[in-house]
């Protein structure tokens, strides 16, 4: 799960004014030829890194598009959201879904010119497995046998004083390099979905220069095997890539150099676009929806697609308020999505109705019944739970633009279900977020989903499984969990998915959380660029960029 | 002279701790682990976040903290941020972007304020003054982001006339719109007390007494009028330069100039202590010494004013 950090108070003043403001401009398009397209260079918009730039330990966006753009890993996954597509690799294979032998495509380099070799993928993975080294990603890698010998958990929590024991061993067992091309990766059980998860940016391979020097310095300036490769990163201002020369994988670049320009307000950004000072923008703000400003504004350069993401509102179930299945049925029904999405999203994102994304493989279009707009119905189930007492507060972060639907949904179930609903914010992230891992909240929240790699699983294991990373709400249902169990373990793909299908529903009789809308995006171009493509998260595809 | 210098500078000292430790603890007691929203709606694996405490010394008292902050400081270490980059560094290249904008702002605020104040103090309740009162009030009631995103839309991306943002060469035609609206409420200000001020001493003796000389008015407002009614105004515009600078926030945000009004918004937001007191000890220092710098000003300006 990657979210987007960017600030977004100033924006919700400028908001109120931009409204006023409509209008069209007009740039002159500059008719490039082939010479001077293949030497050109495109600015698009970025926010700060969080992290210092190295794979494994970047979960946001800023950080997280420079690391897809600079590194190819095994499998990447195709633009139009389908089943992933061998990259690196040259083969995947297994018989059992345990043992995978991986063999890579030879030579192909780094951008320091080493090779990439089958232990700089070994050596990464080790690397961002062992907890000391503190990678944000590191549980990605706990599939693999002997995880557990490099990653130890701390017994009393990061707010313990207690603190984790140094663990067993620097590498993970189920490791092995056979030769410069080929490795071999055990599992601690088998699971169907591991090619799949290959292609998220944890899974890159680091260059013998990672292991040298520490990866802080590392991170300022990065060596990826990708299109493009690092040249300048300028603090608050600007990151600069240009094409690597000597890359053999997928399509080549088409333009030469990427600058990223750094902004903090996504307004000044648009400002940017508008006047063809931008050549891309992957997210335009919120003020330019509204009665689809944005359209006018940018003609054929708009593009609007869809992300394998869901808005979500959660129950915490370790309250004894939430623990009627009925009772979240109930509201889930009370709400009307459709009406959310075209008053206040503008039919910019559609209502949800299925409990995975629609685009991810596996996933099965319409299948959460809980999600249908039905009165009646939730009036009933309401009073067989026996109503609900006091107050339903519904918490969101108050740092991003959520007050809206959020207020919008609470007062739907106050109206058509009677009870005293209502919105609150919690002002940063990082305390909404803090309260939700403490288990804390004491109503339903606010979350959101983007999968990770294209699979039905990512929208069931972290989510519903008990124990799953991000079962916040600490949902637990036995028959659930063992289903999932068997469909991780799947002998294929397809039978994975009907395994998980079955999950599904009964997750959508337990309503553990409440779909509200499939993520779309609203992004625009300059009248440079002649020709690019979306990738499946919604990143501009740099390699099909074409002025 | 000499002594009252030192003894203004020797003041510094005890302001300039007493600055740093009230910003450290306030950052500091912001609420929220600043890792915990690091990595979305997952939850952060506790080596991640143990890491990074133990990196930043943030399982210390702020005792602790706030000692080590400050015996780096005296080597010229201003620590590193969240993503590991020098602190030294962002203020090495925002501060110059913001002093620069606030510059040009004080320039454009300066001059058209003081001589929209002088033509409107000498003629009072003509055209021209109440031209002045009624645009003036106009400014002062508009926020800074109306002004900023009213003109950016309008010379920027209407009629193109200026580059809506600035770019990262910082170039002086293109600060000049971002300049005018941040300076523009203290323009308004301005105006407003230099024309009082204006008027005030027109009915001076002093002046009577140069236009009964027979001086030319030239001289009788450039030299006698004008230095003596300066006085207020250098106070507001010497002070305006620190509030300028703190107070670019939203300016910078909507040019989208990379200056210090972000980068400490941005670590207020992810509670970097580091860069926020780092960031907010220059500009206090510069508060402090443009303080003093007026004082000394106000000794150059009116005769009558001497320090021991």
């Amino acid at each position: 799960m990657r979210v987007s950090k960017r600030a977004s108070g100033a924006i919700a003043l400028g908001a109120a004014f931009a409204l006023v403001a409509s209008g069209c401009s007009s740039s002159d398009g500059d008719g490039g030829d082939a010479a001077t397209s293949a030497d050109g260079a495109i600015t698009v918009d970025g926010t700060e890194p969080e992290n210092p730039l190295v794979p494994s330990n970047t979960t946001e966006t800023g950080g997280g598009k420079i690391i897809d753009w600079m590194w190819t890993g095994l499998v990447e996954y195709p633009n139009n959201g389908g089943a992933p597509q061998n990259a690196l690799a040259e083969s995947i294979d297994t018989t059992d879904s345990k043992v995978y032998k991986i063999k890579i495509k030879q030579n192909t380099k780094f951008h320091d010119g080493t090779v990439v070799k089958a232990k700089n993928f070994v050596d990464a993975w080790n690397w961002g497995a062992y907890s000391p080294n503190g990678a944000q990603n590191s549980s990605f890698f706990s599939d693999i046998e002997g995880f557990a010998d490099v990653n130890t958990a701390d017994p009393d929590g990061p707010e313990g004083p207690q603190k984790a024991p140094e663990p067993k061993a620097k590498e993970m067992s189920g490791l092995k390099v056979v030769d410069d091309w080929n490795f071999e990766v055990t599992l601690s059980a088998p699971t169907a979905v591991f090619p799949t998860k290959l292609g998220y940016s944890t899974f890159m391979p680091l260059p013998d220069a990672f292991f040298a020097g520490s990866a802080e310095e590392f991170g300022k300036k990065p060596i990826g095997n990708g299109p493009v490769k690092f040249v300048s990163w300028e603090n608050n201002v600007a990151i600069k890539l240009t094409r690597f020369d000597d890359y053999q994988l997928r399509d080549k670049m088409k333009i030469k150099d990427v600058n990223i320009k750094i902004y903090q307000d996504d307004t000044a950004a648009y400002s940017d676009l508008v006047s063809g000072n931008l050549d891309f923008m992957q997210q335009v703000p919120v003020s330019a929806l509204a009665g689809d400003k944005w359209k006018s504004d940018l003609g054929d350069r708009a593009v609007s697609s869809t992300t394998p993401s869901t808005g979500i509102i959660a129950f915490p179930i370790y309250d004894k308020r939430f623990q009627n299945p009925k009772l979240r049925r109930a509201i889930s029904l009370s709400i009307n999505r459709q009406e959310i999405t075209d008053k206040i999203f503008f039919g910019n994102r559609k209502p949800a109705d299925s409990w995975a994304n629609p685009l991810t493989p596996g996933a099965t279009p319409g299948n959460c019944t809980a999600c249908q707009f039905n009165v009646d119905e939730a009036k009933k189930l309401l009073a067989e739970a026996g109503g609900f007492t006091g107050e339903l507060v519904m918490y969101y972060n108050a740092d991003a633009s959520h007050k809206e639907w959020m207020e919008a949904v609470a007062q739907q179930i106050k109206t058509n279900l009677g009870i005293n609903a209502r919105a609150e914010g919690v002002p940063t992230f990082a305390v909404f977020r803090q309260n939700i891992n403490a288990h804390k909240m004491k109503g339903a929240y606010r979350a959101g989903w983007q999968q990770d790699y294209p699979d039905v699983e990512n929208w069931v294991n972290p989510l519903y499984v008990t124990g799953g990373s991000s079962n916040d709400g600490l949902y637990s249902n036995k028959q659930v969990d063992a289903l999932a169990k068997e469909a991780s373990s799947a002998p294929s793909l397809d039978a994975s998915h009907a395994k998980f299908a079955e999950a599904v529903k009964l997750i959508d009789q337990d309503v553990p959380s409440m779909p509200i809308y499939f993520g779309g995006q609203q992004s625009g171009h300059s009248e440079k660029i002649k020709k690019m493509e979306l990738s499946n998260v919604g990143e501009l595809d740099i390699t099909s960029v074409e002025l | 002279m000499g002594r009252y210098l030192l003894r203004r500078l020797l003041q510094l000292v005890p302001v300039f701790i007493g600055t740093t430790f009230l910003i450290y603890w306030l950052v500091w007691s912001v609420p929220g682990d600043p890792f915990a929203g690091k990595c979305g709606d997952r939850r952060c694996p506790d080596s991640y976040i143990n890491f990074m405490t133990e990196k930043y010394q943030l399982d210390q008292s702020i005792w602790v903290q706030y000692a080590t902050y400050m015996k780096n400081l005296f080597q010229g270490d201003f620590g590193i941020t969240f993503n590991n980059r020098a602190v030294g560094d962002i203020i090495a290249t925002a501060y110059p972007n913001t002093l620069k904008l606030a510059v040009v702002a004080l320039a454009i605020e300066a001059i058209i304020g003081l001589s929209a104040g002088v033509l409107t103090g000498l003629r009072r309740n003509g055209f021209l003054d109440n031209l002045v009162l009624v645009s003036t009030l106009f400014l002062i009631a508009l926020p800074v982001f109306v002004v900023g995103f009213v003109l950016q839309w309008l010379l920027g991306v209407k009629w193109g006339i200026v580059h809506p943002t600035v770019s990262n060469e910082m170039r002086l035609s293109e600060l000049l719109l971002p300049g005018f609206v941040l300076g523009s409420a203290s323009m308004a200000y301005v105006a407003r007390v230099a024309r009082t001020s204006i008027a005030e001493n027109r009915r001076a003796d002093y002046v009577r007494t140069a236009i009964a000389k027979g001086l030319p008015m030239r001289r009788v407002v450039g030299v006698h009028l004008l230095r003596n009614s300066l006085i207020p105004v250098v106070t507001l515009l010497g002070t305006d330069l620190g509030a300028l600078m703190g107070g670019a926030i939203v300016t910078e945000g909507i040019f989208g100039i990379n200056g210090i009004g972000r980068a400490v918004l941005r670590a207020i937001v992810t509670k970097e202590s580091a860069t926020v007191v780092s960031i907010v000890v220059v500009l206090v220092l510069v508060y402090l010494l443009m303080n003093l710098l007026v004082d000394l000003l106000y000794a150059a300006l009116d005769p009558r004013i001497r320090y021991e």
